[in-house]
């Protein structure tokens, strides 16, 4: 909360806790925020009829999807569900790789150079800017639709966030350690590996397991846009209106992601 | 320089190789070679997609806008989906995170709490707005929806952790003066909590944002639809053009964001993510 508390006059004899100037800026997003929706709520298109059949639909669908079609699991969805997590692990694997070099570019204290730190800050922004669907549908272009375009699309799309993690991770090495091994002489490569690399590696290991546990949840919607993964086990139930598959193919998703995170919990836990 | 004469001790090794973590690095490279061959992951398609990328970027470049009209409205309509979503999904995530904080509330609440959140957080928004799609039909109202459910899990999980995060003295000093419940809220634990909250919301208004423009792949309202039926159409100038205005509206969002915690915070830093 609001810690400045410096008075503009020592004798003034009321005491406000924000500025003029702070008010006017918190009543100026008020009313933006205000505007904003009013105008968004007039102006978006709700078409009602749909709306009152919602809870109808809604009951609908959940009576088609309710005997979750168990039997479709080991021929339709088990390969689809490994593949996805092969598209999540080998996607991060893939951005660490590429996210490295950009987020020591990115870091001022380990690469003096102001155009390139700029040059590889851009990059990351880039990379965060694009959403991971767009990367797959850009890669399915590119590749062909399957898991390659999938994977791409997650190393790409991972790279922003782990390169901008490890920047930042990097910036915060303390200097000592790093001058005494500039002191001896060592190369560039030794002062990465021996100075910097030691300072960093737990927020390096959490930043990947992070970006993992993210990436198993995306890497579940690419097939949508043929990407490969479970998505397109999703994406053909859907299209034949199968809703019991639907249900298990939601039901597998979930438990995965689910799984997921408590394991990345667990290790965070014990090991970092 | 070395005397024989005195057994040194035994040499003391600066860096001791550590089996495990190589170990460690084997396993990881034979899972490597495992997952691509089962992704069919080679070089060879690898270097056809590059023959085939220069291709795609030739045709998207110059970027070209063959719908103006088309474009502006699914702008417009992706911006008014993530302001919409946003506000309700704040407004519906606040009791719901504050029935999640473990130090306020007894386990009967917390638990069916923290359960709803799971449940919102495990899905990705694109798949919640194809169930929304088939329950309200195709258009906005099911992107709104689905970004609510997005943010309910983000918000209601940041939220209960920032209040359990909370200091209970002032709790039990506006307890002590005899304060009913609701005021408990809104002058012990408000206050401590509002800094966080402002980042979480700009943060999810953002994150709304990005997202308003997928929802669109699976028929529910926004930019996404015009983008993905030009893709279909191979029309890649004008795909080109439509993400060149998606990334500029969500750059500026961002620098809104930025801007809105810099009012409101004094050390503007929230978690990514």
């Amino acid at each position: 909360m609001s810690t400045t508390l410096v008075p503009d006059r020592i004798d003034a004899k009321t005491w406000t806790r924000f500025t003029p100037g702070q008010r006017f800026a918190r009543y100026t997003v008020y009313f933006a925020l205000v505007l904003a929706l009013v105008v968004s709520a007039r102006s978006v298109e709700i078409i009602p009829e749909f709306l009152w059949d919602a809870p109808e639909q809604m009951q609908d669908l959940f009576k088609r999807m309710w005997p979750i079609a168990w039997a479709h699991y080991p021929g339709g969805v088990h390969d689809a569900l490994v593949e996805t997590l092969h598209i999540a692990s080998l996607g991060t694997l893939f951005a660490v790789i590429m996210a490295i070099p950009i987020g020591i570019c990115a870091a001022n204290n380990v690469v003096p150079s102001k155009p390139i730190n700029y040059l590889a800050k851009l990059v990351l922004v880039a990379s965060r800017s694009v959403n991971s669907l767009v990367w797959a549908l850009l890669f399915v272009g590119v590749f062909g639709p399957g898991a390659l375009a999938g994977t791409l699309a997650i190393a790409f799309r991972s790279i922003g966030f782990v390169g901008k993690l490890i920047g930042e991770a990097l910036e915060e090495v303390p200097r000592g350690s790093i001058e005494a091994l500039q002191a001896t002489g060592s190369p560039w490569l030794s002062i990465l590996s021996k100075g910097y690399w030691p300072a960093v590696e737990p927020a390096f290991w959490s930043i990947v397991l992070f970006r993992w546990d993210i990436n198993v949840r995306e890497s579940a919607v690419l097939g949508l846009v043929g990407a490969g993964g479970i998505g397109l086990a999703l994406n053909a139930a859907i299209d034949l209106f199968q809703w019991d598959r639907v249900a298990m193919c939601l039901f597998a998703i979930f438990v995965v992601v689910i799984v997921a995170e408590i394991v990345v919990t667990q290790i965070r836990k014990r090991v970092l | 320089m070395s005397s024989t004469a005195v057994q040194p001790p035994a040499p003391r090794v600066a860096f001791r190789t550590n089996w495990w973590s190589r170990a460690a690095w084997i396993a990881l490279a034979i899972y490597v070679v495992y997952a691509m061959s089962r992704l069919e992951i080679t070089w060879d398609r690898f270097v056809l997609g590059l023959g085939n990328g220069a291709k795609f970027l030739d045709r998207m470049f110059p970027p070209h806008i063959i719908q103006p009209d088309s474009l502006l409205k699914g702008l417009t309509e992706s911006l008014e989906i993530a302001f919409l979503a946003s506000a309700l999904g704040i407004l519906i995530s606040l009791p719901i995170g504050l029935f999640a904080a473990r130090n306020l509330m007894p386990v009967w609440a917390t638990w069916p709490a923290r359960a709803i959140i799971a449940l919102c957080r495990t899905f990705h928004p694109v798949i919640v707005a194809i169930v929304f799609v088939k329950a309200v039909g195709f258009g906005a109202m099911a992107g709104i929806l689905a970004l609510v459910v997005a943010s309910i899990g983000f918000i209601g999980k940041l939220f209960a952790e920032a209040i359990e995060e909370i200091s209970l003295k002032q709790v039990e000093a506006v307890r002590a003066s005899g304060a009913p419940f609701m005021s408990v809220i809104a002058f012990g634990v408000m206050p401590q909590v509002f800094g966080r909250f402002v980042g979480f919301a700009t943060y999810q208004l953002d994150s709304n944002l990005r997202n308003s423009t997928m929802v669109g792949i699976v028929g529910a309202g926004g930019i996404g639809g015009t983008l993905f039926s030009a893709f279909q159409r191979f029309d890649y100038d004008f795909v080109c053009a439509i993400l060149l205005c998606i990334i500029g509206m969500i750059m500026a969002g961002e620098i809104l964001a930025q801007w809105v915690r810099k009012v409101f915070l004094e050390r503007g830093k929230v978690d990514e993510e």
